[in-house]
This record gives structure tokens, sequence and C-alpha cells, in this order.
């Protein structure tokens, strides 16, 4: 099974609200259901992009570091 | 731009159904008051981080606080010499910010935005940019500009309709409600 994912960011050296705010105008463009990968090293953005993933409705689907990089999917949601 | 993952999405991270909880509201409002660096700072990421969590996001700017607003390239506002000397010793725009503790005649906000400029920290006014961008409700109190000799000339562009505190408090009605 391969998911493909619509948009990537780099938002890494980033420091807190700035990954959260490019990632939120980021998925404005995508259609419900289209996946959208983050990657940052800002160590808030792992409970911030819980909360963010949580108040509006848009699942992270997977969260993850490797090296001190943190990866986040998140899908779009329905409308 | 597209990339495959070369597994499968795991859907157990945080896909539990959003729940709406009675106190979770849908607005946020700032009372913005004072007008320094590190307490204008904080209240521009609360409103951008808002906006991005899709909340109908205003900051209503008064008293102190509405000096930031005051373009950068203007030295002296007001219209008497009462108002004239305020605007001298506390010179608006956002970029003439003095912090409340620690300012050194100045030496406490250079080190500080040289901090935040090292660790990629967006300045208030990439975050102000960023507010509009966003949609954040600014709006600039009538009374205090009336005050203080403030004309909407004076003031940045991309501000609302000046308003008085009837209109401040209708928005924040439902609302998270900050004062800074």
């Amino acid at each position: 099974m391969s998911i493909t994912i619509a948009t990537s960011l780099d938002l890494k050296g980033l420091s807190c609200p700035l990954p959260i705010i490019k990632t939120a105008k980021a998925m404005k463009e995508l259609a419900p259901g289209q996946l959208l990968e983050a990657f940052a090293t800002d160590p808030g953005s792992v409970s911030d992009f819980k909360a963010w993933a949580k108040v509006t409705g848009n699942p992270l689907v997977e969260a993850g570091e490797d090296g001190g990089v943190y990866r986040f999917v998140l899908r779009k949601k329905e409308a | 731009m597209s990339v495959t993952l070369d597994r499968p999405l795991t859907e157990t991270t945080t896909d539990e159904p959003v729940e709406k909880k009675p106190e979770q509201t849908d607005k946020l409002i700032i009372f913005a008051w004072s007008g320094e660096l590190d307490k204008i700072w904080p209240t521009l990421i609360l409103a951008t981080t808002g906006a991005a969590m899709g909340k109908e996001t205003t900051i209503f700017f008064t008293f102190w606080g509405l000096f930031p607003l005051v373009k950068n390239e203007i030295r002296v506002t007001g219209e008497n010499w009462m108002q004239k000397m305020l605007a001298v010793m506390n010179r608006g725009g956002d970029e003439h910010l003095k912090l409340s503790k620690m300012n050194f005649a100045g030496a406490g906000p250079a080190m500080m935005k040289h901090l935040a400029k090292e660790h990629h920290v967006a300045s208030p006014d990439e975050l102000l940019t960023i507010a509009k961008e966003l949609g954040v409700h600014l709006i600039p109190c009538q009374m205090t500009m009336d005050m203080m000799g403030l004309k909407r000339e004076d003031l940045i562009d991309g501000l609302e309709e000046p308003a008085g505190a009837t209109k401040a408090l209708a928005d924040a009605q439902g609302a998270i409600t900050l004062f800074i």
C-alpha cells in the first residue's frame, strides 16, 4: 500500500509559532483527504502539532523523530 | 510536490474523534494594552497561532498598545504640545519598542532581537504581516486615538475601523479573552 503526500514542508530551525502557522497555511491548499508532511526541529512542535490536530479536526496520522528532526503527517479533514 | 511513503500510515497516533467540549470556543480576543516589546510580541504570537488554529481572532489595541501600530518612520504624533511630548517620550512604531524590564536604554531590546534572530523567532513586524494575512482583526481604540492625538494616517495599513469598548466587548462574547 502506498499513500502519496501532497505537500512536504521543511520547518527545520523555525521557532514557535512559525511551524504551526506555515502548516496551517499549507493545509488550506489541500483537498479533503490529502496528506501533508512536515519536518521540524522545535521540540515544542511535538505537543503543538498534536494540539493543532485536535482543535482543528485534521487528524495527525503520524508523528515521529529521527536524529533530532520531528516528522509529522496530517490528513486534511473532510469538509 | 509528491512523495511516496515507504510504509503504510499507522492510523493510531492521534486519530481520535474531535470532541467539541462545551468550553471550547472558536474565538480569541486579546486586549493589547501595553506597548512594550515583551508584551506585544507574545500578543502577536498568540493571535497568529489562534488564527492558524481556525479561531476568529481579534486584537483590540488600546492605551499604550496603540503606539506599536504607529508607522516606524513617523517621529512625532499628536496635535497639541502634551500629545507631542507624549510621543517624544514614548516613540511609536514596532521597531522602537522598549522592554518592560532590563531595557538598558535600548540595549535590552537590541539583544532580545539578536537572540530572536538567532533562534529564528519571527519579529513583531513579521508577525503583524502574518496576522493580517491570516485575517486577524486588528482594531485600534478610537478613544485612545483621540486622547493621544493619533490620526488614522499615523497608523500602519491593514487595520480595521477604530472602535470603542462596546464593539470590543461584543467581539469578546463567547471568546477566549486575554488582557496583555
